[in-house]
């Protein structure tokens, strides 16, 4: 369902959304201003009656919306490119995560102590809980504690996938023959969740992605029960 | 297995570290790099060289174990690529 919320970003779960989320809110603000600016122009331009048939140029005024224009770009390139910068930047992860993008569902393996392998199948609609989210919620989620940096390391087996959690603001894509490495820290606990964001085949819309955030003592509990399996 | 031998700590949580020779998003040669150094590693120094347990935690870490698998079919076969 469309509801004021879903206008907009979601709300940010990771130090990096936050400044994703400040910088969205600065560059849309820059672009109000421009169009109220340009709206206004256009609109007394239609309404008066003002001549001026002998104008052939006008050096002051032309120079001013060059140079003004120009200086606003500054003012949104600038804070694009430190962020952009800091998007690639991997401290020193506590934990890598791999991902493999399948046709039709997400593979996950934690290879930093013992091995463990599992797939993450979207739940169907004949055997949802009342609970679940519709075509949101999975069987297998991907438990990470928070407050820890992880590396996600993503590929795929088959055509190009590409795992997205926007709430953590990550996306990136899944390449087959690929690694490709994202990094992340979650700030609290919670469900956070994605879906496959690149055309794969007939059931792309039903891959989604959920990570469960958990306390890092949970987390080891989690990790030790898993390899008890 | 009872909870208490497979208990883990916090501390035991270790991945393998940036490497600066792949400061980039790809890190498929970060992962196909120390496979081959762990191997060309235990060949020069011998199976039971601890040092190359190393390579061997991180390329555990970052490769897809599929990968992990095809190569070492490879190796066994002697179609492996790389320069062991």
């Amino acid at each position: 369902m469309f509801t004021w919320k879903t206008m907009l970003l979601q709300d940010s779960a990771s130090p990096l959304m936050e400044q994703l989320t400040f910088f969205h809110d600065h560059t849309l603000l820059i672009l109000i201003i421009i169009t109220v600016l340009v709206g206004q122009l256009m609109l007394t331009l239609f309404t008066n009656k003002y001549i001026h048939r002998y104008l052939l140029e006008g050096q002051t005024i032309e120079i001013i919306w060059t140079v003004l224009p120009a200086i606003t770009l500054i003012f949104i390139a600038v804070p694009s490119l430190r962020l952009i910068y800091i998007l690639d930047e991997i401290n020193s992860p506590m934990i890598t995560i791999k991902s493999i993008g399948h046709q039709w569902y997400w593979s996950y393996e934690y290879s930093d102590f013992k091995n463990i392998e599992f797939d993450s199948y979207m739940i169907p609609i004949d055997e949802m809980k009342p609970w679940n989210f519709r075509l949101l919620d999975v069987d297998n989620r991907i438990t990470v504690p928070y407050e820890s940096q992880i590396r996600m390391i993503i590929t795929a087996a088959d055509v190009i996938h590409s795992w997205t959690i926007p709430s953590l603001g990550v996306k990136i894509d899944a390449t087959p023959g690929r690694l490709n490495q994202t990094s992340f820290i979650i700030n609290r606990a919670g469900l956070f969740f994605g879906q496959c964001s690149e055309i794969c085949g007939a059931n792309h819309s039903f891959m989604p992605i959920v990570i469960e955030s958990i306390t890092p003592n949970f987390f080891i509990k989690w990790i030790s029960k898993m390899t008890e399996i | 297995m009872s909870f208490a031998a497979a208990a883990l700590k916090l501390e035991d949580l270790k991945t393998a570290p940036f490497d600066p020779r792949f400061p980039n998003t790809n890190q498929t040669r970060y992962c196909y790099q120390s496979y081959v150094d762990y191997y060309r590693c235990q060949k020069i120094r011998g199976k039971d060289y601890a040092p190359c347990e190393y390579f061997k935690k991180v390329f555990h870490s970052v490769c897809p174990n599929a990968w992990v698998e095809k190569w070492d079919a490879q190796r066994e076969e002697g179609t492996f690529p790389g320069n062991i």
